[in-house]
């Protein structure tokens, strides 16, 4: 059974550190009767760097437009800072959508000052703080340039400042590392990690793990519609056993049967989960049997094998339930 | 309601902007240059409209034999002159100026005297137009065509209820023409602006910031605002030509209601006009992602309009005739039709109550729109019959993908 009910809000809906800045409880969306998210959990930690891990289609997006308000679940509940109405709040809010957009024809400053205005700061002001933030982030000079004759890496730079102009307590980014070069990617990295500093609440959605694993602690894997993972990305890391990496000089010899069953080989070098009676055994196996230790190192997995063991397995899944749907 | 006023209010502030110092706000001014001119070229919109005005009819004050014999000879003319023979109906002689004014029963002039010396009393226009026709059926009634010519005495008055009812049929159709080709301009213009936002990608900005109720509202009022300061320009630059060249220019002749209150109903009657159609193009577009989508999907609604426009076409000059009131009731022909009767029936209270019932509708429609829009304008993706196969291949393709990495714990 499902839960779908919510604990009740922070007083004031105002989350202060350790209360929920988003939380979200069997939210379901089905277009023309094919469901794009079915059933996904969310808890989202007031000024934490979250991220939402997920193959390409598998419904980050639509889940952050229903935790937004600019689409409504078909069930389930969700709570945005305190509210399950997150639109009447949109101007505590920031939103960098996937698909990236401004109007053509305006000024970089305008165009940051329009954004600011839908949000509700009035537009001298907008222009006011958009200049401002143009020249801090090294812009000043395309403050009068049209939008239409800047660069895409700059246009995303002006999007992203019109995101954060109204200096809103939630950020949320949909892939927003998306289309930039390396040098931008590590900007908008140090851009997040200061957010977070200050106190925002940042949730970005990511189809590429190592941005994740640099800046979160918490993650959520969504895949095929569900969420078969959230919590701390050292836990992820944990749903996979350590590897061991054992060279040998040995090709062949009796100490084979010693190895465990998913071992395999690339040239001298085995690969194998670390058994569960652990590695001591194998070890005197090793020596008696004259394999040829060369090296052996236990690693543990990286977000990535975390990550395509834990999506892959839900696909697969999933792949199975629409096989076997009539 | 105070934060969608206000959102809606930004959006429309912008749209206002962007589109009147635009190129295509130049398009939108020259755009009734276009049909004005295939209008003069075709010999002019009076011209055509007077031609299409059928049945004009002739008061018959003349002994009672005479007049039957008028009657009997132009029954017997009017098959081989469709069109060129009036219709008569015997009116009291004794004060034609009276029976030229009656409003309930138009006539176009009256035929007095005798067989022998017939007298047609009307305005000079109607006078030039019939005096040729009466002599002919004047003639057949003295004993066909071998009788000698009759001459026709004329006598011209002020001017006749029958024709100025010809004439305000003039400036109800100009009237019509005018409401009809706007609201398509600015129909049109919502849609590619709808489009165009679409293709910037921008929407799902606005989406997320403001209510998508406040999106359409601003959408739609902007272009309302847009198509105000079209008017004033066109409005100026006619009334300078008219000033210009008021001897040359035929002026159109003054609507029942005068030219004021006709103006401000004509105005209203646009807004309205505007708004319901285009509540149905804004919602359109919110379905389309393309150019080529939106042509197919506003082609019915342009066919629907066109359809609505000839409806109200046929109900001018038959104000309060079933189907000038089916017209009337029709909520997307009622602004058509509303601003005919204007200009050919002096009575407002139909008019208040055409609003009534058109803001009525207006209302219902931008809420039907609005809603269509909010569940249309952020959802994307295939087709609905592919979408099940698509999403299978998806989720097939993400499996297969993510399978065929090196998974650390992976077999041999």
């Amino acid at each position: 059974m499902m839960k779908t009910e919510l604990g009740p809000p922070a007083a004031g809906g105002n989350p202060d550190a350790g209360a929920l800045a988003i939380e979200a409880r069997g939210l379901v969306k089905r277009f023309d009767g094919v469901t794009a998210v079915d059933g996904v959990d969310l808890e989202v930690p007031a000024g934490s760097i979250f991220g939402v891990l997920g193959p390409n289609g598998a419904g980050k997006t639509t889940t952050l437009r229903m935790l937004l308000g600019i689409i409504d679940p078909d069930e389930g509940v969700r709570r945005t800072l305190g509210h399950e109405r997150p639109h009447q709040i949109a101007h505590r809010i920031g939103y960098l959508p996937e698909e990236r957009g401004l109007y053509p024809a305006m000024k970089a400053v305008e165009a940051i000052a329009f954004l600011a205005h839908l949000r509700g700061v009035p537009l001298r002001e907008g222009r006011r703080r958009a200049q401002t933030l143009l020249e801090e982030h090294g812009l000043g000079y395309a403050a009068e340039r049209q939008i239409r004759h800047l660069s895409k890496g700059m246009a995303q730079q002006v999007q992203l400042l019109g995101t954060l102009i109204h200096e809103p307590e939630l950020v949320v980014l949909d892939e927003p590392f998306a289309g930039l070069d390396a040098l931008n990617q590590g900007k908008l990295e140090a851009t997040i990690r200061r957010l977070a500093e200050q106190g925002t609440t940042v949730l970005f959605s990511t189809h590429v793990i190592a941005h994740a694993e640099r800046l979160c602690e918490r993650i959520a894997i969504i895949a095929a519609g569900k969420v078969p993972f959230t919590g701390l990305v050292a836990e992820a890391r944990d749903r996979l056993p350590q590897q061991v990496r054992l060279e040998l000089a040995q090709a062949e010899g009796p100490w084979r049967a010693a190895l465990p069953a998913d071992a395999r080989r690339e040239g001298a070098v085995w690969h194998f989960s670390v058994p569960p009676g652990g590695v001591e055994p194998l070890l005197r196996a090793l020596i008696e049997g004259e394999a040829g230790i060369l090296s052996l190192s236990i690693e543990r997995p990286g977000l990535h094998d975390a990550f395509v063991a834990i999506a892959g397995e839900a696909a697969a899944k999933a792949l199975a339930d629409e096989k076997e749907a009539p | 309601m105070i934060r969608m006023l206000r959102s809606a209010w930004v959006i429309a502030r912008r749209d206002f902007v962007a589109v009147i110092f635009s190129k295509t706000f130049l398009f939108f001014l020259l755009g009734p240059l276009f049909p004005v001119i295939v209008g003069a070229l075709a010999g002019g919109i009076g011209a055509q409209v007077a031609n299409s005005v059928d049945n004009p009819v002739i008061g018959l004050a003349m002994r009672a034999e005479d007049g039957a014999r008028i009657e009997r000879a132009a029954a017997a003319l009017a098959e081989p002159l469709p069109g060129r023979v009036p219709k008569f109906r015997t009116v009291d002689g004794s004060d034609p100026q009276a029976a030229l004014n009656d409003r309930a029963e138009p006539l176009v002039a009256v035929l007095r005297g005798s067989l022998d010396a017939p007298e047609l009393v009307g305005p000079p226009d109607q006078l030039a137009r019939w005096q040729g026709p009466v002599a002919l059926i004047a003639a057949q009634a003295r004993g066909g065509l071998r009788a000698p010519p009759v001459a026709v005495a004329t006598r011209a008055v002020r001017t006749s209820s029958g024709s100025e009812v010809q004439a305000r049929v003039v400036t109800a159709q100009a009237a019509q023409f005018a409401l009809f080709l706007l609201t398509m301009l600015l129909a049109g213009m919502v849609l590619s602006n709808m489009v165009e936002e679409k293709g910037n990608k921008i929407i799902e900005v606005l989406a997320a910031a403001i209510p998508l109720d406040a999106l359409f509202l601003g959408k739609l009022f902007a272009m309302l605002a847009v198509s105000l300061v079209g008017i004033a320009v066109w409005v100026s630059v006619g009334g300078a030509v008219v000033a210009i060249g008021a001897q040359a220019l035929p002026a159109l002749p003054a609507p029942a209601v005068g030219w004021p209150l006709f103006a401000a109903l004509a105005l209203i009657y646009f807004a309205m006009a505007y708004l319901l159609l285009g509540s149905l193009f804004l919602a359109i577009g919110s379905l389309a992602t393309t150019v080529r989508e939106v042509q197919t999907l506003s082609m019915p609604v342009t066919m629907m309009q066109v359809l609505v426009f000839f409806l109200a076409s046929a109900t001018v000059a038959q104000t309060g005739k079933p189907l000038e009131l089916a017209a009337a009731a029709f909520p997307l022909s009622s602004p058509f039709a509303m601003v005919a009767r204007a200009a050919q029936d002096p009575a407002l209270w139909p008019h208040l109550a055409a609003l009534a019932w058109q803001a009525l509708w207006v209302a219902l429609i931008i809420r039907v729109g609005a809603r269509v829009f909010r569940r249309s304008v952020m959802k994307s993706g295939p087709a609905r019959g592919r979408k099940r196969w698509r999403r299978t291949r998806a989720v097939g393709e993400v499996a297969g993908n993510l399978a065929t990495q090196t998974l650390p714990g992976a077999a041999p």
